[in-house]
């Protein structure tokens, strides 16, 4: 069973084409960058990966699940940090959690304990009573992920989780991802920045909606620097 | 708890939490039916002369006549709110956080509108406790028995507002909303004159109104705040927010795109 399975994906937008025949495959616990510029295909992927669009061509597999035709089971298994904050600045942290929790199903003792957890895990208990609106961008995103981990989803989608964040707050953040698949999570980190990318790290880099290059990083950047292969791939300001 | 209990519970209270933090939102909701009530009614109070239709058994004053279609305008602008609300979530990107939920995407929205109609229900139950202190007051009983016309009301305009989020793409497209639909409804409606004084005007403009599924809405609550009770009007009002629901859930579709911003 893969991790994260995506087939002959292809999406359009009238006549612009906004993905073309995209596959990849990631086994459980495979931590993979998709790395592209900006207008290469990224959001829509993960839009069509969380089902906000339905692909109309092409399949997806989440845990084994497929997301066409079992989509609840699918999206059971899926956690999702999108690239925008989508806490409610009004509620504290733990409301935010809860109220995630409970669109889950999660809730009482069952859901406080897997709060709590996720809480830990993030160094993030102290502020549980903490309005979202008084953290500062890098406790924000922690919550975010915190929040996505409630239901212990075997794969993590994450669309450019590092914006906006300072250089110390954005290395924290991609530590602790890497350590969330080394312990099993499937992992999809989306960004245009190569310096987020691990030598080992499996390594998809999506331009013009298309796959242009699949494999192990290191492999992948060859006897370059990643940025400069990039570069060279895409003929895009990375 | 079942998940779907759970989720029902938890959406309804953040609704609720949203409409107490805004509290101008609160205030503004009570204070435009109490002008039309107060101010507005006062001042046609000798202009309108009403005569004895049913549900009223003997004459009453302009203020007890719109006091339901001053409910149904609190259930409209809150619906409509509401949709705003939709369409800001969709903008912010919390919108996006509950339709990946793993529940049936028609089980959420159903608890959307299930939290919009309670705090619709909330807000006509104060002003009506409002209006009541002023000393136009309806039947005791009336009281009670408006409640499930309320629900019936809310979730028909409600529907409606879920209806219009799911097209509406940005926020700047809601003022329009304003134009075309609240005020088009309000004034084509029994709300503020009976049909019959409509049809003295204009025939085409009557029947118009009766039509309008938001003056069989004021109707089901006029008759149920009389403790009596209006077929025809529930039977479009339920049919109104059957196809109004069933067009909000096909404008949901995961395969109809527009849901999230191209990318």
């Amino acid at each position: 069973m893969s991790g994260l399975r995506v087939a002959s994906l292809s999406y359009n937008y009238g006549a612009k084409q906004a993905l073309d025949d995209v596959a990849f495959a990631l086994e459980p616990g495979q931590f993979c960058a998709l790395l592209g510029p900006n207008g290469a295909g990224k959001s829509t992927l993960f839009n069509l990966l969380t089902r906000l669009f339905a692909a109309r061509k092409g399949e997806i597999e989440i845990a084994g699940h497929n997301l066409a035709h079992d989509p609840r089971s699918a999206l059971a298994h899926l956690g999702i940090v999108f690239q925008q904050s989508t806490l409610d600045l009004d509620l504290s942290v733990a409301q935010n959690l809860r109220y995630f929790a409970a669109l889950h199903g999660l809730s009482g003792t069952d859901g406080a304990r897997r709060i709590d957890t996720a809480l830990d895990r993030l160094d993030m208990r102290e502020r549980a009573h903490e309005k979202a609106r008084s953290l500062n961008g890098g406790h924000r995103r922690r919550a975010e992920i915190a929040r996505a981990l409630i239901h212990a989803p075997k794969v993590l989608l994450l669309d450019e989780p590092t914006v906006g964040l300072d250089a110390a707050a954005r290395a924290a953040i991609t530590d602790y991802v890497h350590q969330l698949s080394a312990e099993g999570t499937t992992i999809l980190w989306a960004t245009h920045l190569t310096d987020e990318v691990r030598p080992d790290d499996r390594l998809v880099i999506l331009h013009r909606a298309r796959v242009l290059a699949d494999g192990i990083a290191r492999d992948v950047a060859g006897d370059m620097a990643l940025q400069d292969r990039f570069l060279q791939l895409t003929g895009a300001p990375a | 708890m079942s998940p779907y209990l759970t989720s029902l519970q938890a959406i309804v209270t953040r609704e609720a939490l949203r409409f107490i933090h805004q509290r101008e939102r609160f205030i503004a909701a009570l204070v435009r039916p109490l002008v039309w009530l107060l101010v507005f009614a006062a001042g046609f109070r000798a202009a309108l002369g009403l005569s004895i239709i049913p549900p009223y058994q003997t004459y009453i004053t302009y203020e007890t006549y719109i006091v339901p279609g001053l409910c149904g305008m609190i259930m409209l602008f809150n619906g409509m709110q509401s949709s705003l609300s939709l369409v800001y979530d969709r903008e912010m990107g919390s919108m996006k956080l509950l339709l990946t939920s793993p529940l049936p995407r028609w089980w959420l929205l159903f608890c959307k509108l299930a939290g919009s109609t309670a705090i619709s229900i909330l807000q006509v139950y104060a002003f009506l406790a409002i209006a009541a202190a002023f000393g136009i007051t309806m039947p005791a009983l009336g009281y009670l028995t408006v409640l499930p016309a309320l629900m019936v009301a809310g979730v028909m305009l409600g529907a409606l507002g879920l209806l219009l989020s799911s097209f509406i793409k940005q926020l700047e497209n809601f003022a329009g909303v304003m134009n075309f639909v609240i005020f088009p409804m309000f004034f084509l409606s029994s709300a503020l004159y009976p049909l019959w004084k409509m049809a003295e005007s204009s025939e085409l403009l009557h029947d118009i109104c009766a039509v309008n599924p938001f003056t069989h809405a004021v109707e089901l609550i006029r008759f149920a705040l009389y403790a009596d009770f209006n077929a025809m009007a529930l039977l479009w009002t339920v049919l109104a927010g059957a196809v109004f629901t069933a067009a909000a859930l096909w404008g949901y579709n995961p395969a109809r795109t527009g849901l999230a911003k191209r990318g």
